[in-house]
């Protein structure tokens, strides 16, 4: 298993966010939490992100145990993720963004900067370099001088794709990366998805909404509701789980 | 027919550029006791750098004027000699000031404590005031002036101990409780000075230190203003390459996306606390070998030069110029000490001129030069109405070698309408 958590748990207040949850992802698997709104998948993402920290529970991510780590310690071992509601670095440049995300793979340091040292050089052009590789590979190419906040909605999402990638992740965490798309950047999107657990070889748990996407690529699917898991299993199972339509669609629809 | 007209205004947009570039040079030579000459000169400086031509001729004519013309005029005239080494001096903090601010976004309102940790530091040791507290067995005070150099540093680098020490703690605060805590840091430091002349004389308290010893360079003493004029040239310029390398490098977009967006950036790997450590350090670092050259070109410091307002004023020229932009930082630094020294002053000159001569009555309350922070203020209110980016905003830049097809450069703020509605 790459990612193992055991016995999540969250509360923000009164409020139980994140009940008792088991979740585990093995390498090359594309795996979905859904759930209707506030069921607690963007806390749970946050919490395998070092965002926050679970009240209880255990989490292993290769080997490791990742339960208290920071954001960018989780970013170092290799979880990279993308936002809700894009967050990108507006008033920077596209590649920069991406650049950003390489940030702890780059190790030219204060001295060898001020003095500009042909090292330093070379490992900047190199970067560049990946960097316009990773936006290309994105379908952002010649985009690369926009600023982040000037390029237009399905751009900023895949940018923010690209930038994670930068992190050169084990598991890419996508929370709902087709939001406000239209159709055909909805596929798009997903052909991406699953590029990139066959070319980049990283594993991916995501959040969506739309159940197209989730139906059509995930491994397994995980469904939350009001923080506690109701049902985990192949799209099929999900589809006709009695207890996911109902947390849906309210009780009348059975 | 309207191609032809287009061309020609170029044509004439060009010529009156380089007008504006090179004439103020010939005419300060001409006239170098003339305050508005040398108004034109400092902005004349800014007209090369915007103008659009050859970077290696903008170098060269630039580095004519401030090695060569400056000077000359200089030894007419010192009073502007004076002038534009303060310009030079605010110069180099307003862009270390802008490492922290406008780079990584951290309000610092306590700036001006390492600037002031850095004068002391010089000036403690550069007078007889040493002697209170280190006995004379051990060293002999004040310390000759070849010191000066090795001060310079050391200044530097325990200013940025200081820094790394505030920051510490500090820097887990965010906006406006940093902005608080930076502010209480630096009175704290200034009234430490003035009150550390009892039960031991360390700082001489209000009365202040003097006589500072100037630098000697190997035996040559360094006293005049043409030397500190060439002193702070050279460490204006060391400033501008060092700041403009790190906003180019991986620290530099570490420290933007930390300003765009801290949990993003942490998201992302970058080691937020560390970071912003290291742009508070550097930046007062910055400001700490600037406290030197100053307690040495002053040759007598006391806390009220380093009061409150003075990080405001230095936060004024970084806004003023631009956050995050360091040609701007220069034109905020020398906006600000011209409009101060010069522009306001000539005015009421003017004014009392004419009422001395019975064609106004201007009763001295409402004397220009007395509403100095008025007029400044003003200005500040107008800029951030009508050019909340500075005047001269940050760019961001892909690096020359980066090829791509279309223009190099992207102005953030200015571009298609289309954008700037949503």
């Amino acid at each position: 298993m790459l990612l193992e958590a055991k016995g999540i748990r969250k509360s923000f207040g009164g409020l139980m966010a994140v009940d008792d949850v088991d979740f585990s992802l093995p390498e090359g698997h594309i795996e979905s939490i859904i759930g209707p709104n506030g069921a607690g998948k963007t806390t749970f993402f946050n919490i395998v992100s070092g965002n926050y920290h679970p009240d209880e529970g255990k989490i292993i991510f290769d080997g490791r145990d990742v339960t208290k780590l920071e954001p960018d310690q989780a970013a170092a071992s290799g979880i990279a993720r993308t936002f809700q509601n894009i967050r990108l670095f507006p008033e920077l440049m596209a590649v920069e963004n991406v650049l950003v995300g390489m940030h702890m793979h780059l190790s030219a340091g204060l001295g060898s900067i001020v003095f500009n040292t042909r090292k330093a050089r070379r490992e900047e052009q190199r970067a560049f370099d990946e960097a316009r590789e990773l936006m290309r590979y994105a379908g952002l190419e010649g985009k690369e001088k926009e600023l982040a906040r000037s390029l237009p909605y399905g751009d900023q999402r895949r940018l923010e794709v690209a930038r994670a990638l930068a992190v050169k992740p084990k598991m890419l965490l996508l929370d709902e990366p087709t939001a406000g798309m239209n159709p055909r950047e909805t596929d798009e999107m997903k052909e991406f998805i699953l590029r990139l657990r066959d070319e980049k070889k990283v594993s991916i748990l995501l959040i969506e909404h739309d159940m197209k996407v989730v139906m059509g690529i995930s491994d397994k699917i995980t469904v939350l509701n009001y923080g506690v898991k109701i049902a985990e299993g192949v799209p099929e199972e999900i589809r006709n789980n009695p207890e996911v339509i109902k947390a849906y669609l309210g009780q009348e629809a059975i | 027919m309207i191609e032809m007209l287009k061309n020609n205004s170029r044509t004439i947009q060009m010529i009156s550029g380089w007008f504006l570039a090179i004439a103020p040079s010939i005419i300060f030579y001409l006239l170098p006791q003339s305050n508005w000459a040398f108004i034109l000169f400092v902005v004349s400086l800014f007209v090369i750098y915007k103008i659009k031509a050859n970077n290696i001729i903008k170098g060269i004519l630039a580095a004519v004027m401030l090695f060569a013309v400056m000077p000359a005029v200089g030894l007419e005239n010192t009073y502007y000699l004076d002038v534009i080494t303060q310009v030079g001096i605010y110069v180099s903090l307003a862009i270390g000031l802008n490492i922290v601010v406008g780079f990584a976004g951290l309000l610092n309102f306590g700036f001006v404590a390492f600037y002031a940790f850095g004068a002391y530091f010089y000036a403690i040791f550069a007078t007889s005031q040493a002697g209170n507290f280190i006995p004379a067995a051990i060293a002999h005070f004040p310390v000759s002036g070849n010191w000066f150099w090795l001060f310079l540093i050391f200044g530097a680098l325990l200013s940025g101990l200081l820094g790394f020490l505030l920051g510490l703690p500090v820097l887990r605060l965010r906006g406006d409780y940093l902005a608080i805590v930076t502010l209480g840091f630096a009175e704290i430091i200034r009234i430490l000075f003035n009150n550390m002349d009892k039960p031991i004389n360390f700082t001489n308290g209000p009365k202040g230190l003097s006589p500072i010893q100037p630098p000697e360079f190997f035996g040559y003493m360094l006293n005049q203003p043409i030397h500190f004029y060439f002193i702070v040239l050279v460490v204006v310029i060391l400033t501008i390459i060092i700041a403009k390398r790190l906003d180019a490098s991986r620290i530099g977009r570490a420290w933007a996306s930390i300003r765009e967006d801290e949990l993003a950036a942490r998201s992302m790997g970058i080691p937020v606390v560390r970071m912003k450590l290291l742009a508070f350090v550097i930046g007062a670092s910055f400001a700490g070998a600037m406290g030197v050259i100053f307690a040495a070109k002053q040759t007598f410091i006391d806390p009220s030069s380093f009061g409150f307002m003075e990080s405001i004023g230095i936060l004024c020229m970084v806004l003023l110029g631009g956050m995050g932009s360091v040609s701007g930082a220069v034109m905020g630094a020398a906006a600000v000490v011209l409009l101060q020294l010069n522009i306001l002053k000539e005015f009421s000159d003017y004014l009392g001129q004419l009422s001395a001569m019975g064609i106004l009555n201007i009763p001295s309350q409402v004397d220009p030069a007395k509403y100095e922070k008025m007029v400044f203020g003003l200005i500040l209110i107008l800029v951030c109405i009508f050019r909340p980016q500075g005047i001269l905003p940050s760019k961001r830049y892909l690096p020359s070698w980066f090829k791509n097809k279309q223009e190099n450069t992207i102005s953030p703020k200015e571009e298609d309408p289309d954008v700037a509605r949503s």
